[in-house]
This record gives C-alpha cells, sequence and structure tokens, in this order.
C-alpha cells in the first residue's frame, strides 16, 4: 500500500503579540483589593499568565482571554470592562477581513484547523465563495469510515494533459505516447506574490514549504538565484525572461514551467517540449470574459494546462468583473460542451483565501488553485500593503527566517489539507478529482434565494 | 374547551435576576463623586435601576435601565438629578457580546425574557438578528383591517404530533415546540435538567442527546425524547421503553456529514459510566449510521424501535443535503411520524468552523422546500415537521411554521436564557466558563437547578404570548393555521411595502 500524504504540523510560534477582536480594560483606582478577586477566578487564567512583550509594550492578556465575561460581571466596583479593538477592525480590507486574517495567523500558528462550539454565529450569506453551500450525504455513502475514514481520501491532483484514449497498433504495442503529467498529493500550488516586503527569506520560506508539502512554488524566472538549486523538482519556473538565458542543467531537471500567455504561446511551448520532453508547461493568463473562448482554443491546440489568474480580491480583468467562481463555471461549462474538459488541467488563482474556497473553486470547475497571499499571511503579514508603497513590514517580513516561515507554511496548507477533507467526507467523495466541477452537489444563493424567498407574500 | 386547557397547562412567571453581580446591558449608568444621596433617582425610576446605599445610591440593575428614549419621561433621572450626578452612555462592552446570528440586542432581549418574563422596553431588537439573510430578511404581512377581535385563551399554540393515523396514540403538546438533545457530557447535569424541568413544566419534551439517560431524569419519562444516535452511546431497550417519542439522529446541523467528538476532558468517570467508555479519553461518534446502508435499512431501523416500544412516535433528525426533500420522504415512507430537520446554528460541542459554516442548506430554505415537495406528494398531512438548528426568538418560531413546519425544537435559546453570551468556546479547556456547557464540578456549581428551569420557563412563557399575538394579527384562532402560509411572509429583498395590500412590518 503506497504511503499515506500526511503533512507533519507543530506548533509554530507568533512572533508578534496577536491582534484580538477585543481588548480588557481594567482600571486600579477604586479597587477594594477583595481577598477574592475576580481576576483570581479567571477560568483561563489570563491574570496569571499575563506578561509584557518588551518589544512591542502589549500585553499577553488579550490573546489568552476568551470573552467569557465573568470578571466584568463579577467586579463589585466594575473596574473591569471590554473594548473593540480598532487594531483589529482596520486589519486586512473587505475581502480579506479581520476574521479571515486572523483564522489563518490561528491555522499557521497551531497547524489545527479552527474549531468551535455554539454552531454557526455568521453572516447568512454574502458575496462570491459566500454565496454557496456544499451537499452532504445523509445516509448512503463512499466513505463510511467517518472519521477514522478520511486518511483513505485522495487529493492527489494531476497536472498535465490527458490522451481521451490509448492507442495500439496490429501487433497491440502502444502507439501512442502519453504526455508527461506532474501529480501533487495536494490541489494547491504555491504563486508568486502579488506584493511583499523585499529579501529571499519569504521566498526561501515559500519554496521550502512546497517542497515538504510536496508541492510546487511557482518562481520568477528573474528571480531565480544560484541558492534555489536545490529546489528544482519544486520549482515552477515562470518565463518572464529568455529561455536562453536559462542554464541547461536547469531546464533539464525542471518539471513545470509557466509561460505568460501570447498569441505564439502554444509555439514556445513545442520548442521547450524539444529541450526537455518530460516537461509539463502551463500557460499563465488573467482571468477575463474572453478566458472561455480562449482556453477551448488553445486547449484544442494542444495545451497541457493553462492558469487564470484573478485579482487579489477573485475579480477578473473587466469593467465589470465576473468573480472567479463564476467565471471558472463558465470556462468548464464551455470545455465540457466542447468535448475537451478532460484534456486540460485548468489552474485557478487569486482571491483564495480560505480552505473553503478550495473546495468551493473546485467544484465551480477548477482542477486545483494556487495559493498567494495567504503564504504571507500565515508568516504574520497583516495585508497592510505597506510594502506596496516601499513602507517597512510592520511584522518585520524583510528578514523572516525561511525555516520559520516554511512551518508556518506548512501548518496553514495542513490546516487547509484538512478541511478539504472535512468537506468531500461530508459529501462521501473519496478523491478531490472527483469533486472537479460537481456544480450538482452545490447549493448556490441566486438559485435557492429565487426559488424559494423570491415568491413568498404573493397572496392567491 | 380544549384551547383553554392548553392555557390552563401553563406555569407561571417569576422574576429571576441574573446570577452575575452586573447584568450586562445595552447602557452602563454611572453616578459621579458630586452625588448628594438625595435618593431621588431611587425613588423615581420604576425599573428598579437603582437601589439606596449609605454612601450614594448603588446602581443595582443597569440592564433594565431604558436607556436614552426615557429623556422624554417625566421620572428621566439624568435630568432630575439635582447635583447632575448620573452619567448615562452606551455600554462599551456591549457590542463584543455574541455574533451575527445572536445579535447584542438579541441576547439582551432573551436575558429579559428570562429574567421578567416581559417582551423588552429597553429599545432592544428582540425580533431579528443581524445575519443579513434568511429569517433576519423575513418579515410578517399583516392584513391593514383588524378583523374581530380575539380573546388571547381562544387562540391555541397546541400542536399534535403524530399525524400519522396509524394506531400508536396520539401526543399532543400545548405549545409548537420541544427542547432538542443536548447529551450529559456536552452541558452539566444541571443545565441538562432545568431544560427537562422546564420542558415538563411547559407539557412538552425535551430530548437526551447522545450520551444516554441519566437517572435524575427517569421521573420525566413522559416528558422526554431519547436519541439514537450513530454512537449508540447509552442506548439500551429499557431506555427506549420508557419514552414516548425516540428520536434517530442520523446527522446534526452543526456538522453535517461529519460525527460527534467529545474531547477527553468532558469524559468524567459519570459521563464515562453512562457511555460505557473510559473516562479522559475522547470519544468520537462516527459518521454515518453504520448499520443503515440504504432506504431500505432505514426503514428496518424505524421497525426496529416501533417492535421495541409499541406506543413510541419515531423522529427522524436529519441535516439540508440539497436532496432533504427526498430524504424526508423516503423517512415518511419508512414509518417516521417526524421528520426533524436540523440547521447549522446550533449546537454546544466542538465543531470544525468550515462545515458550520459550509456544508449543507441553511434551515431557512430547507423546511419550505420540503414542505412543498411532501405536499405535491401528498403526505404533508401526515408527517409533522420539525424545524431546528436556528431558532432564537419567537418570531423565528412563526417564521419557521410559516415556511411549513409544524413545530420547532430549541436548545441554544435555552442556554441563552441561563446566559450564555454565545463567546463559542463551550468546547475549550474545562468548558463553559459560564458553568452551561461543562462537566467542570466547579464550573457546574455556578447555576442553581430553580433559578435556571424558571429562567427558561419565563423565556418561553414570553415567546408564547408573542406567538399569540402574531397570530392574533393575522386573524388565526390556532398555529395550525399557520403552516406553509407563504402568503403571510415576505423577504425583504424581494418585497416591497407598495406591491402588497398588508402592512409589512419593517
Amino acid at each position: 500500500m503506497p504511503a499515506k500524504y500526511h503533512i507533519h504540523t507543530a506548533q509554530a510560534a507568533n512572533r508578534f503579540q496577536l491582534i484580538t477582536r477585543s481588548g480588557v480594560i481594567a482600571w486600579e483606582e477604586g479597587c477594594l483589593k477583595c481577598p477574592s478577586c475576580v481576576k483570581k477566578a479567571c477560568v483561563y487564567k489570563v491574570y496569571e499568565k499575563r506578561g509584557i512583550d518588551s518589544r512591542q509594550m502589549l500585553e499577553s492578556l488579550d490573546s489568552v482571554c476568551k470573552d467569557c465575561f465573568r470578571c466584568v460581571q463579577g467586579c463589585p466596583k466594575q473596574l473591569i470592562q471590554k473594548g473593540f479593538n480598532p487594531s483589529y477592525k482596520a486589519l486586512g480590507d473587505h475581502y480579506w477581513t479581520p476574521e479571515i486574517i486572523s483564522g489563518l495567523w490561528y491555522q499557521a500558528e497551531a497547524g489545527r484547523i479552527p474549531v468551535s462550539g455554539g454552531g454557526y454565529g455568521g453572516a447568512f450569506s454574502g458575496p462570491g465563495f459566500d454565496a454557496m453551500w456544499t451537499d452532504m450525504s445523509e445516509i448512503v455513502r463512499p466513505t463510511r469510515d467517518g472519521i477514522h475514514g478520511r486518511e483513505y481520501i485522495s487529493t492527489t491532483t494531476d497536472i498535465g494533459r490527458k490522451l481521451m484514449a490509448l492507442e495500439f497498433d496490429e501487433t497491440g504495442a502502444l502507439s501512442v505516447t502519453p504526455p508527461p503529467v506532474v501529480e501533487i498529493p495536494l490541489p494547491l500550488l504555491l504563486d508568486m506574490l502579488p506584493w511583499s516586503p523585499p529579501g529571499m527569506g519569504i521566498k526561501l520560506a515559500i519554496l521550502e514549504g512546497a517542497k515538504s508539502l510536496g508541492t510546487f512554488a511557482i518562481i520568477r524566472q528573474s528571480d531565480f538565484t544560484p541558492a534555489m538549486k536545490e529546489y528544482l523538482s519544486n520549482i515552477a519556473l515562470y518565463i518572464d525572461g529568455q529561455v536562453s538565458d536559462i542554464e541547461p542543467s536547469v531546464l533539464s531537471a525542471l518539471r513545470l514551467i509557466e509561460l505568460p500567455y501570447s498569441k505564439e504561446v502554444i509555439a514556445a511551448q513545442n520548442t521547450l517540449k524539444i529541450t526537455n520532453s518530460g516537461l509539463v508547461t502551463i500557460i499563465r493568463m488573467d482571468l477575463s470574459p474572453d478566458s472561455a473562448e480562449e482556453v477551448v482554443r488553445l486547449t484544442k491546440e494542444g495545451a497541457e494546462a493553462i492558469h487564470l489568474v484573478a485579482d487579489e480580491y477573485g475579480l477578473e480583468k473587466s469593467d465589470r468583473p465576473l468573480f472567479i467562481k463564476e467565471r471558472t463555471r463558465d470556462i468548464h461549462l464551455r470545455l465540457v460542451e466542447a468535448g475537451v474538459r478532460d484534456q486540460i488541467t485548468l489552474i485557478s488563482g487569486g482571491g483564495i483565501a480560505m480552505a473553503e474556497h478550495v473546495a468551493k473553486q473546485i467544484i465551480c470547475g477548477s482542477d486545483l488553485l494556487s495559493v498567494d497571499i495567504p503564504l504571507l499571511i500565515a508568516m504574520e503579514c497583516r495585508v497592510c500593503r505597506r510594502c506596496k508603497e516601499g513602507i517597512a513590514c510592520p511584522v518585520e517580513l524583510e528578514g523572516v527566517d525561511p525555516v520559520w516561515g516554511a512551518s508556518r507554511i506548512r501548518n496553514l496548507m495542513a490546516g487547509w489539507h484538512n478541511q478539504l477533507l472535512e468537506i468531500l467526507g461530508a459529501m462521501g467523495i473519496r478523491e478531490v478529482k472527483r469533486l472537479r466541477g460537481e456544480m450538482g452537489r452545490a447549493m448556490f444563493f441566486e438559485d435557492l434565494e429565487k426559488d424559494i424567498f423570491a415568491t413568498l407574500g404573493r397572496r392567491g | 374547551m380544549e384551547t383553554k386547557t392548553d392555557t390552563q397547562m401553563l406555569p407561571e412567571v417569576k422574576k429571576i435576576p441574573s446570577r452575575f453581580r452586573n447584568a450586562l446591558g445595552k447602557y452602563r449608568v454611572t453616578i459621579t463623586k458630586e452625588c448628594n444621596n438625595c435618593g431621588i433617582c431611587v425613588k423615581l425610576c420604576p425599573y428598579g435601576v437603582y437601589k439606596a446605599g449609605s454612601k450614594k445610591p448603588r446602581v443595582a440593575a443597569e440592564h433594565l435601565c431604558l436607556g436614552f428614549p426615557c429623556s422624554a419621561n417625566e421620572f428621566y433621572c439624568v435630568n432630575k438629578c439635582p447635583e447632575k450626578a448620573i452619567q448615562l452612555r452606551l455600554n462599551p462592552a456591549f457590542e463584543i457580546l455574541g455574533d451575527r446570528r445572536w445579535s447584542p440586542d438579541l441576547l439582551a432581549s432573551t436575558w429579559h425574557m428570562a429574567e421578567t418574563g416581559e417582551i423588552p422596553y429597553q429599545g432592544l431588537n428582540y425580533k431579528t438578528g443581524d445575519s443579513g439573510g434568511g429569517f433576519d430578511k423575513l418579515r410578517f404581512i399583516f392584513p391593514r383591517e383588524k378583523g374581530p377581535e380575539i380573546p388571547d385563551e381562544e387562540v391555541s399554540t397546541a400542536i399534535e404530533l403524530n399525524r400519522s393515523g396509524d394506531s400508536r396514540p396520539g401526543v399532543r403538546i400545548p405549545v409548537p415546540f420541544y427542547l432538542g438533545g443536548m447529551s450529559f457530557g456536552s452541558v452539566s447535569i444541571v443545565t441538562m435538567l432545568s431544560r427537562v424541568k422546564a420542558a415538563a413544566a411547559l407539557n412538552t419534551f425535551c430530548c437526551t442527546g447522545e450520551g444516554g439517560y441519566p437517572e435524575e431524569l427517569i421521573p420525566y419519562d413522559d416528558h422526554m425524547i431519547t436519541q439514537v444516535a450513530t454512537g449508540l452511546f447509552g442506548v439500551s431497550e429499557e431506555s427506549l421503553k420508557r419514552v414516548r417519542i425516540v428520536e434517530f439522529k442520523y446527522a446534526q446541523g452543526a456538522k453535517p456529514g461529519l460525527g460527534g467528538h467529545l474531547l477527553g476532558d468532558k469524559v468524567t468517570p459519570r459521563v464515562a459510566r453512562m457511555r460505557e467508555a473510559v473516562a479522559g479519553s475522547a470519544l468520537f461518534s462516527p459518521f454515518p449510521f453504520h448499520s443503515v446502508y440504504s432506504v431500505e435499512d432505514h426503514k428496518k431501523h424505524v421497525d426496529w424501535i416501533k417492535q421495541t416500544n409499541s406506543r413510541a412516535l419515531v423522529s427522524v433528525k436529519v441535516s439540508t443535503p440539497t436532496d432533504v426533500d427526498m430524504v424526508a420522504v423516503g423517512s415518511y415512507y419508512a414509518g417516521a411520524h417526524i421528520i426533524q430537520l436540523d440547521g447549522s446554528y446550533g449546537g454546544t460541542g466542538a465543531a470544525p468552523d468550515i462545515a458550520k459554516k459550509n456544508i449543507a442548506m441553511p434551515i431557512e430554505y430547507a423546511v419550505p422546500k420540503v414542505h412543498k415537495f411532501l405536499s405535491e406528494e401528498g403526505i404533508r398531512d401526515k408527517i409533522t415537521i420539525i424545524a431546528s438548528g436556528g431558532i432564537r426568538s419567537a418570531y423565528d418560531m412563526a417564521k419557521a411554521i410559516a415556511l411549513g413546519a409544524n413545530g420547532v425544537c430549541l436548545g441554544t435559546a435555552d442556554l441563552v436564557a441561563l446566559e450564555c453570551i454565545r463567546c463559542h468556546h463551550c468546547e475549550s479547556g474545562r468548558g463553559c466558563a459560564r458553568g452551561i456547557a461543562t462537566t467542570d464540578e466547579q464550573l457546574t456549581n455556578l447555576m442553581e437547578l430553580e433559578w435556571a428551569t424558571q429562567r427558561i420557563i419565563n423565556m418561553y412563557l414570553t415567546w408564547r404570548r408573542q406567538l399569540v399575538s402574531i397570530l392574533k394579527r393575522l386573524g388565526m384562532k390556532s398555529v395550525t393555521e399557520l403552516v406553509g402560509r407563504f402568503d403571510v411572509i415576505g423577504h425583504l429583498d424581494y418585497i416591497k411595502q407598495e406591491e402588497i395590500e398588508g402592512e409589512l412590518e419593517l
């Protein structure tokens, strides 16, 4: 039996004090010095454990407090209060919300998936990925082993072109050469970052992360340094210069190359294949209203894999952009209609911010996804985007230790992998390959609202 | 008369204040040093916010303060204080409480109902939360012309749970709800017993949950539903025979498609004994039933219970997949009396956030979908639909019924009545720091049984009064008339006041 895919996780402590949703405000003035002070009775020992972070002059209090309000409700002089933390509200933006960012921090630190009691407390629905729900099987299902059967669910994905059928000659020998395929154990590639502080630490952390996960990091040719040579089997090199500038030994060792889209991209792909026939090439293009047509054309011309990239909010390039999941549904269905869907690998990226986005985007038609900003968030990025303006990073990412960074990335991706298993397990699906395009196993907000709520209140 | 009996069967409201020194409210009232202890404020305030003190009055119950709207009143203490020593402001901690579904207003309203048995007057929104969809965007459409006045006691809120027409006894409850399963282990014995006692007082039911049948519950056999869940923890022929309703838990909305997981910390020796397990080691309740591979197996399951207990009704609890309507039909033909549709907004145990948020459809869609499908199949009148996992208020309850449920099953609201603040940490460490969802002895002692029982009773009596008032405004004499009345309910995104004849309550 082949080894089961397992991502090793271990607690990887925060370097900086966490920014929490709320803060404790405690006054000393008027304190009665009760012998049985409510602070001593704290269930979470918040006040016992408190310590000052000397570098930032911040208290540990707030990151241990779990908002039970016992002290607030118990102090006879009402000297303890809680208040919203304005720095929490200021994290990220409308898409990369404080809730998403702090959830990613937790996973990167703990290597565990977010679990909580008390049911769901969030919004009914929302834009983008929040406007869909995934299915579950009530009674009959193939993965019957419940919580113990999850290790038998496969998250392996192939990148490359597929033959629709094998052909044999009169002697019974195979007469076609199957195109090369790269197999990765989880449907995620680590992508180039839309913005980031300078420094090699971040890049090396991502590379080391990719290596330990068994997947690939997409690295710009112009960013490639000799120090990265040890990661060649985990690098997908993005060609932003001349192919002739790549060292032959590097070129022959690469398994994945990403080419920017151009009119001559198929010709460029074919040229590369002459030097390295085992290479799989990915065509990278902006997601746009024309994507479906372009993808069908490229597939028919022999493309192996296409990487469609939305912006950091998951929007395509257009005056009236569609969200990534909507455009991908369109592309997937057009490929199905053209009868070529299974020949091509579709990779989607941009705006993939949570584990649930992975499952939902695959349901909408992608074979696998690329992740970018969450890799930085794993390393405590606050999505302030100051680095874009050339301002120093508040969490000093320029000098990040690649070993620590890689362990945080590994923890986060392990969390995503585990959560993907939860979704697949609930649906009774044993392979992530079978999740792709399974829109019948999802429920969409627009459809449900139209069917159910829009008809209410009409008399007769 | 039947309906009168229903009313007479109900217990009475008793005032039960917060068990914490400082109850949480929307406003903060403080008395500054300038106070000369004249006592005017103590005399003025009709809500009992102040208590007399030796140096200055004490703000004893600021959660009962009417807040800024009080400034219009003659008795507004802030203006009447001769020393201008009273400060009134919004409580900055208030907005941290709860979540989008259980907004701070909804929490405080529920506490108010549990304390006083009255509808809150403090300007709190007690009808909807802040989730931005579903129940929170659904509104009743009340007729403009008032019909003939119906006396309260002529409005029936009773429902019959056995609609199948089979030979088993009818089970009529005077309120259209019963209380859902929370196992001993996930909540304290005090929480469990208070819910059972409240259910008995209201002449309805309370489910045991998966953790077995503690002996403390035996006196309440007639008001118990015992649960058969996938882990079969604590299931015995003896306990199955005790009750009038047996519930199969196929899935639960809080973690649809996933098993239950009781963390090792919560498996105390007592919990372990009842579940026939080892103390301190985590217990997994697998998903799904390993004895059910098909709809025939499902029928055999139901037959097993019917054979074991010849008078029991069988309820089937499921969550809400795309084909929830098909599941409901299957359960009907398998012989179920009740189909319980469980949404993902409830639950005390630990569940992965990804499951709660994303897997299976919201209960607000599932109920009308199942109601319509069963109606089209011509079997709607033969089965009882119970909605659960997201009913927070009397309004949610009435809306769920208008969407097609016969009644609802409740849980989280009870916990809120016991002063749960929805911190979502039921599972961490020693369990609920407020002593509700924990088996830690010290924490369990934070709450007294009588206190807890009466709080739950108070809340539900207030709910019932609200339901009666909704029914009366709709011109209905029985809650059974409200079932599936899609015409008396509208969604704010799709319906405008000017498009309809009635009055859309905003």
